[in-house]
């Protein structure tokens, strides 16, 4: 099975550079709005496409994403209109990946294989849930593997030797690498530090680990690129999607345009690095 | 779906932390690592003598137990049904049932070499346990407390302060318990290395759910033998108030393969069933919420919705797993009591034997006034009392106050 996510990485692997991964909140401030942002995205230069689903209690989120999934379930965001969302995006774009990010409530709630089944038909390509570790692989990990999708494990500095291979069994698509042992949005990370936990998984695994948390500026986001195959910004993007907000939080004739210009900026990063050795 | 029937009632969880589709560890990454090593910590733990007798020791002479079974005469007779007694755990040290869990748990986090300790409270009992047994072990001590409960618990937060603990009100989310939890879970993650999640009830993560109900069992175990004593039998019937269900499955647990025991479980109704409420078996589904699966109060999508109780101890949108499980396998009864219920079984109870109990407690006597009417005067019916009302008389005062006006 290869996914739009193997494809792009064989890509990127060809050209020499690591992958800009975008994350931002599905239907934050509203679903119009968020769907705009989505779709100018890859040619501000978003390699791959996470896209958060609203959950009311992101217990490994920090206070930026808590307040964009209030702000999405505010404007009426559901899981459907999640998937509607990459439906539409696909209208127009068939190659840029999307990993759809989050808990798992609503999706159990939603059903596992129906979700799956809505996932793959509305053209999503990985997921990330954080609330699943390999304990709970029988859950969606499995079912997901089977129905195509791929399923992207996070790996922390906890996660030592002894359990990285029991995380990376059943990983897919690429390994995402938490930085730092905290929520989203908080502290940053060290490049040094990085590149040898970086390193460490590789020891592990064929596939690309790419590194998010804590990366909030293009010298941040080219230093990651350097040592690993790609630097996931999140809370930063969202952050600038806030403050281009008016004080009800609606969004303005700014916001598609502080995110992509933000987003930009970033992609410029990670093009500056020069790949590290594979 | 059909539910089997277990051979034991009290043989759960399996391995990996499952009671029957509930329980289970769904958390982050970074905390399954610490997840596993407490697991293994505390299984250590429980096989070791003298682990045991070091609590056994503490129980008895740190927090006051045995807590004493009482004959709530004026009580049985004002009903005119079963016969009353009250199990004493407001009378322990820190005015509630939540010390027992909390001995347990420091004790496990020193074998683990761990320095600092972060709690959820709701009521404010499980923090000034935990600030207590802090205390004691010289250990830093971190309470998440939503805003909320901060202001309607106000005596308990100055407990905690005065015990040495750093009291956080959380303002995220709709600023209570389940707040609270949410940002004791993510201070747990940032601080990973060094730092001890003491949950208050018998939820969360695999072992949690076991082991909170394993350190409360304690209750149930001195019951029997009291009973025993007092009447030279089991009881008919047991009756505990439901948040997460700590004091209700320590009651309840050593009991459960007793068929004659009826046994039943109150949750908040707060303003209503059909209204805002904490009923989370009688008006939720099951779920995934902080670490384990099980019933939850939640909208079509999945989101969590708001409970309400007046009890800030009860205020929360989910219960223990091993509860729902009970629920479903029909071996526990769960009813449940409103906001205007509890408090006029918290002013009976006052009035008639002398006791104050918790808000909490009063949602178990609100049923008691109508489960014992209709009993015999030869049912012997065990009410557990878990906190004591201390906390609430400033609440109870106004909320009273305001009626007379």
């Amino acid at each position: 099975m290869t996914t739009r996510i193997d494809t792009r990485f064989a890509e990127l692997r060809k050209q020499g550079r690591a992958a800009f991964v975008t994350f931002l909140m599905a239907g934050d401030p509203d679903p119009a709005t968020s769907l705009a942002i989505i779709k100018a995205l890859p040619q501000a230069g978003a390699d791959i496409i996470e896209i958060g689903m609203p959950f009311t209690d992101p217990m490994a989120d920090g206070p930026a994403i808590q307040a964009a999934g209030l702000r999405a379930l505010k404007a009426g965001m559901t899981l459907n209109k999640t998937l509607d969302m990459v439906r539409k995006f696909r209208e127009g774009d068939n190659v840029t990946p999307i990993v759809l990010m989050g808990y798992y409530n609503p999706i159990f709630i939603h059903g596992v294989d129906a979700f799956l089944t809505d996932a793959k038909a509305a053209g999503v390509d990985g997921l990330i849930i954080v609330d699943l570790p390999p304990e709970e692989d029988d859950e969606l990990c499995i079912p997901a593997l089977r129905a195509g999708l791929n399923f992207i494990r996070l790996a922390t500095p906890t996660t030592d030797d002894k359990r990285l291979p029991a995380v990376l069994a059943n990983t897919s698509g690429f390994v995402y690498y938490v930085s730092i042992t905290g929520i989203t949005g908080s502290a940053s990370a060290n490049a040094t530090q990085v590149g040898e936990a970086v390193a460490r998984i590789k020891r592990h695994t064929a596939l690309p680990v790419c590194v998010g948390f804590g990366i909030r500026t293009p010298e941040a986001a080219r230093d990651i690129a350097r040592a690993a195959n790609g630097a996931v910004v999140g809370s930063a993007l969202v952050d600038a999607l806030r403050a281009s907000l008016d004080a009800e939080g609606r969004a303005t004739a700014l916001t598609v345009g502080a995110v992509t210009d933000l987003a930009a900026s970033l992609a410029q990063g990670v093009r500056g690095a020069a790949q590290a050795a594979e | 779906m059909t539910i089997q029937k277990p051979n034991s009632f009290r043989s759960g969880p399996d391995e990996r932390g499952h009671f029957g589709m509930f329980g289970g560890r769904f958390v982050a990454e970074t905390l399954m690592p610490l997840i596993l090593d407490l697991e293994k910590a505390y299984a250590d733990a429980k096989a070791d003598p003298a682990f045991q007798r070091e609590m056994d020791g503490y129980l008895k002479d740190y927090v006051g137990r045995p807590s004493p079974l009482y004959f709530a005469q004026r009580l049985t007779e004002h009903l005119g049904g079963a016969k009353i007694y009250l199990k004493r755990e407001e009378l322990n040290h820190t005015g509630s049932h939540k010390v027992n869990n909390v001995l347990g748990q420091i004790m496990v986090a020193r074998r683990m070499g761990k320095k600092r300790i972060i709690a959820e409270t709701g009521a404010g009992q499980h923090g000034v346990a935990t600030a207590t047994l802090c205390a004691r072990f010289g250990l830093d001590c971190v309470v998440y407390m939503g805003a909320v409960d901060v202001a309607r618990q106000e005596p308990n937060v100055i407990r905690m302060e005065m015990l040495g603990a750093k009291v956080v009100p959380v303002q995220s989310g709709t600023r209570t318990l389940k707040d609270a939890m949410n940002d004791a879970l993510r201070d747990w993650v940032t601080n990973v290395h060094d730092t001890f999640y003491c949950i208050g009830t018998v939820a969360g993560p695999h072992p949690y759910p076991m082991m909170v109900r394993d350190f409360q069992s304690i209750i149930g175990t001195e019951t029997r033998a009291q009973m025993q004593e007092a009447e030279g039998r089991l009881p008919d019937s047991l009756v505990a108030c439901i948040g997460g269900g700590s004091n209700a499955m320590g009651l309840f647990h050593p009991f459960l393969d007793d068929p004659s025991v009826e046994i039943f479980g109150v949750e908040a109704a707060g303003h209503g069933l059909d209204k805002l409420h904490a009923a989370s078996l009688t008006g939720g589904r099951p779920g995934v919420l902080h670490g384990n699966r099980t019933y939850l109060l939640m909208d079509a999508d999945g989101q969590i919705q708001d409970a309400h109780s007046i009890s800030a101890g009860l205020d929360y949108p989910g219960i223990g797993p091993e509860h729902s499980w009970l629920h479903e396998t029909g071996r526990v009864k769960y009813l449940s009591a409103t906001d205007e219920e509890a408090l006029a079984a918290f002013q009976l109870l006052s009035r008639l034997e002398g006791i104050i109990p918790a808000l909490e407690s009063a949602h178990a006597i609100a049923r008691v006034m109508d489960l014992a009417p209709a009993r015999p005067s030869d049912h012997l019916m065990v009410v557990n009392l878990s906190g004591r009302g201390d906390k609430d008389v400033p609440q109870v005062g106004e909320i009273l106050k305001g009626r007379k006006k």
